[in-house]
């Protein structure tokens, strides 16, 4: 950070963990002349949620309190399970996408691959390049979606309204170019297996550079206005730290575990899409707490849009969708010409494809982590068993560590810079 | 991910280890999988995540299966990952059931990585399956006091049947 | 229009009186208006000219069209973002689709303090004690829009985790389809709910189109004819029957007998669209009397 470091931790100023000063720990209060065994006594649960502005969802916290340090956390959740994954088991492989999509409801685009890719696997099928790029450039500016909402919550949390209408500003210009290219603004169900569901209409490219040409500035607004912050940088910095190896032992991935200063990032290190094609960096953070979680979101969202600049410019032509008929429709043109088009197509609006029997789990790099699709088949048209794990599931998981000991306030803080979807967390 | 040889290698050790631990290996569509009996599953565990040439000491996920009317009747998927070198392996852990109205058991791994905290207490929601040693295995996404482990293949899907204007007299319960 | 193009003529002629609020058309116009100022606030101006001064400026109604104005006009939603909904729902407050310009000006997070819930998202079966507490906290008069597929019916989740429907246990006012519905449509339920509370409410389609005769509860046929086997099979043969006294059953009858009593609907009860002038219907020998709430 490269700006004067007007905060100091609560060593420097002469205050023990917790920011109690001396005088206040010695004090005259009855808590603090209590013993420990006896302050346990004191502790005070209160519930916070389902229904509370600040909880990003429906998640239940029961928080046990001294004062205003919490001492202990028990997230609840459960409130908008939706049994997807039961449901998933009815339905063919094609059906079975809208279903996914709205899991983890702000990335989509991802939750849709992570299962196509899957089923891909399943079927040995390779989707063609230009079909390949395109879900790059919707995955891309998902994620890029997927963290102004995120930042623009977090700061409606904190105070700073002002970024949430910045946020959903540019998140309406992004549904713009979702609606161009797909027809919905959001849940579009633009992937299947084996590649895109249509290709491109003409002009999208030229507002995808557009809005390529727009972000960088927009961003630099957004970092103009929270960066320098003094109640902004009092709230996050230091606040919600969890060490690395902590992170790494409950599995927490994504930005968070960035932010703590591991490089790791599935774009990098699997093969999933041609991201190797792409020229961009990973922002990683340094001490892991929220200011760093925040700085890697908004620097993400830069990388992204590099992404998808040099996606776009260098879209190849060719099919949307694999060749391979028994698995993707066939172009509407054909059925009035040929007959077997005609039988592809009918087998597989009534019945859908099969998938010979086997195991696929196929992780990718979502905007919280890792979202991994795992698809038990048995050779007929509906999937045996669909698993999503769900990032925000398991980064939940390091919830508790970051808000025990801290200010409630704090909680607040570390529970949006976690960032997670409920429709994740409980599928 | 290791390739098949290598998943050999990995089997053969932890069956030096653990005698019988392992029951097969499976390698398809490039994906590695170990198949452990439930019993030795916190030994197997333990040494993929510790010993010097394995080192798979992140858990990525863990989640169950039904195979019902296949036996052994459920699996607990395990999918680990070793950073550094970039592999994932999966450890299938197959356990019976056990009829009537006996839950299928199996040791919590909540010692060997913490992670498995909320995902096991979603396999005991969904599938009844017991983690002996988990500090505090509840439903975690249905009501607590629901009954049924709705994932497993046996239960029914629920909902309400959708009802149009001639089917009304076709629909149990919507005519008074 | 190019240069060379025939002028486009456009006469505009003012169909009311001239108001207060408009400009004068003449300088004339002007000076009468000053003069009778000038006499009001002396005290002098008398008879028709007083008559006519004051009533261009007061607005007469009942008591009762004034409050339901001034209620359509600010009702503030309760935060209730379930689900996909909701970030539909937070862009509709956004600059974009700007709601604050139809009264919705801020969602207040105390069910006390709102007098509109936007049920935003999948209604997951844990959810509805939570929910309904909500609904009961809110004051008088409150209004429920049911926002999405899955609040409306159910949505493409027909399984055991969904209720299948928020009006299972609530009042909902009006409906809204999509999944998720753009914020325009959400935009147009708020202003349908705002016509409704005015006591002007949107003329369903039967009534607009005659077309009676095809509503779901309507009975073409009496209980009894045909014999049903119950399968028993369904989660909806609780609800709907109550053999086992449910509880969502029971807040279900109690939900619509507070709801007929006329909870939140201040007297401005929309026309049902079912129900609409008794001549018009059909004969209720033949067909029943189509209610199938209160069998």
């Amino acid at each position: 950070m490269s700006i004067a470091d007007t905060t100091r931790t609560p060593e420097q100023m002469g205050r023990d963990a917790i920011g109690r000063t001396e005088a206040q720990v010695i004090g005259t209060s009855p808590i603090e002349r209590t013993s420990a065994l006896e302050r346990e006594e004191e502790l005070f649960t209160i519930n916070m949620g389902p229904h509370h502005p600040a909880t990003h969802g429906v998640l239940r916290l029961l928080v046990s309190l001294e004062g205003e340090v919490v001492r202990d956390l028990k997230p609840v959740m459960g409130y908008v399970h939706t049994g997807i994954e039961k449901s998933a088991e009815q339905k063919s492989y094609w059906k079975v996408i809208p279903f996914l999509e709205r899991m983890d409801y702000l990335s989509y685009y991802f939750n849709m691959e992570a299962f196509c890719g899957a089923v891909e696997r399943l079927l040995e099928l390779e989707i063609p390049p230009r079909a390949a790029y395109l879900r790059v450039i919707h995955m891309e500016l998902n994620r890029i979606h997927s963290h102004l909402v995120g930042l623009g919550t977090t700061a409606l949390d904190l105070g700073a309204i002002s970024m949430f209408w910045y946020c959903f500003r540019e998140r309406d210009t992004i549904l713009d170019l979702f609606e161009m290219s797909s027809g919905a603004r959001m849940h579009t169900r633009y992937f299947q297996v084996g590649g895109v569901i249509e290709d491109i209409p003409v002009g999208f490219e030229r507002k995808v550079l557009e809005f390529c040409d727009l972000m960088p500035e927009r961003i630099d607004q957004y970092a103009a206005l929270l960066d320098q912050n003094e109640i902004f940088l009092q709230r996050t910095r230091n606040t919600g730290v969890v060490s690395r190896e902590r992170l790494l032992e409950l599995g927490v991935t994504g930005p968070l575990l960035r932010a703590a200063g591991e490089p790791w990032d599935l774009r990098k290190v699997h093969d999933y899409l041609p991201y190797d094609d792409f020229e961009f960096d990973i922002p990683i953070g340094t001490v892991g707490d929220n200011y760093d979680r925040y700085r890697v979101r908004l620097n993400e969202m830069r990388e992204s849009v590099r992404i998808i600049r040099q996606a776009v410019e260098g879209l190849p032509e060719g099919p949307f969708a694999a060749d391979d008929r028994k698995v993707v429709l066939p172009p509407r043109h054909e059925l009035s010409t040929s007959m077997e088009s005609l039988i592809h197509h009918f087998k597989l609006v009534t019945e859908g494809f099969r998938v010979p029997p086997g195991e696929a789990y196929f992780p990718i790099e979502g905007p919280r982590g890792e979202l991994g699709c795992f698809v038990v088949a048995d050779g007929s048209s509906k999937p045996v068993r669909v698993h999503m794990r769900d990032p925000s599931f398991v980064n939940l998981q390091a919830l508790r560590d970051m808000c025990v000991g801290g200010y409630v306030a704090d909680l607040i803080a570390n529970l949006a810079m976690l960032d997670p979807i409920l429709g994740g967390i409980d599928r | 991910m290791p390739d098949a040889p290598g998943l050999e290698l990995i089997a053969q050790e932890v069956n030096t280890r653990h005698e019988g631990a392992v029951l097969g290996t499976s390698f398809e569509h490039g994906q590695a999988t170990l198949l452990v009996s439930g019993d030795s599953i916190v030994e197997v565990l333990t040494y993929l995540k510790e010993a010097p040439g394995q080192e798979y000491d992140i858990l990525s996920s863990l989640h169950g299966v039904d195979y019902l009317p296949a036996e052994p009747r459920f699996a607990v998927h395990y999918e680990l990952l070793n950073m550094p070198r970039v592999e994932r392996l999966r450890v299938k852990a197959l356990l019976p059931d056990p009829g009537g109205d006996a839950l299928p058991e199996l040791d919590s791994v909540y010692g060997v990585f913490p992670g498995a905290d909320f995902q096991e207490r979603e396999v005991y929601d969904f599938f009844g399956i017991l983690f002996r040693g988990h500090p505090d295995l509840r439903r975690i996404l249905m009501p607590e006091d629901y009954v049924g482990w709705p994932q497993r293949r046996d239960f029914p899907v629920g909902g309400e049947p959708v009802i149009f204007t001639n089917t009304e007299h076709t629909v149990p319960g919507w005519i008074r | 229009m190019a240069a060379g193009s025939p002028e486009l003529e456009v006469e505009r002629t003012s169909l009311r009186g001239l108001s207060p609020l408009d400009q004068p058309r003449s300088p004339d116009e002007l000076r009468v208006r000053q003069m009778k100022a000038r006499d009001m606030l002396r005290g002098d101006l008398q008879g028709a000219d007083l008559d006519e001064y004051v009533e261009g400026r007061l607005l007469t109604t009942t008591l009762e069209k004034a409050q339901n104005w001034a209620r359509g006009n600010a009702m503030w939603p309760a935060t209730f973002g379930l689900a996909c909904c909701a970030i539909e729902m937070m862009s509709m407050v956004s600059a974009r689709y700007d709601s604050a310009r139809y009264g919705a000006e801020v969602f207040r997070a105390s069910p006390r303090q709102a007098d509109m819930l936007i049920l935003s998202g999948r209604v997951s079966i844990k959810m509805v004690p939570v929910i309904r507490r909500i609904y009961d906290q809110m004051l008088e008069p409150k209004w429920v829009l049911s926002m999405g597929a899955c609040s409306s019916s159910g949505g493409m989740f027909s399984n055991y985790a969904v209720v299948q429907g928020a009006d299972k246990f609530l009042p909902v006012d009006i409906h809204i389809p999509g999944c998720p519905p753009r914020p325009e449509s959400l935009l147009y339920a708020i202003l349908k709910l705002q016509r409704k509370v005015f006591g002007e409410p949107d003329l369903g389609w039967r009534e607009r189109y005659k077309g009676y005769g095809t509503e779901e509860g309507e009975r073409r046929w009496k209980p009894g004819a045909i014999p049903v086997e119950r399968a028993g099979t369904s989660p909806a043969d609780g609800i709907l029957e109550g053999a086992d006294g449910g509880s969502i059953h029971e807040s279900v009858e109690e939900a619509l007998a507070g709801a007929e009593a006329g909870i939140g609907h201040s007297g401005h009860e929309a026309q049902d669209a079912y129900h609409g002038d008794d001549e018009e219907r059909p004969n209720e020998e033949a067909w029943g009397t189509g209610d199938t709430r209160n069998a």
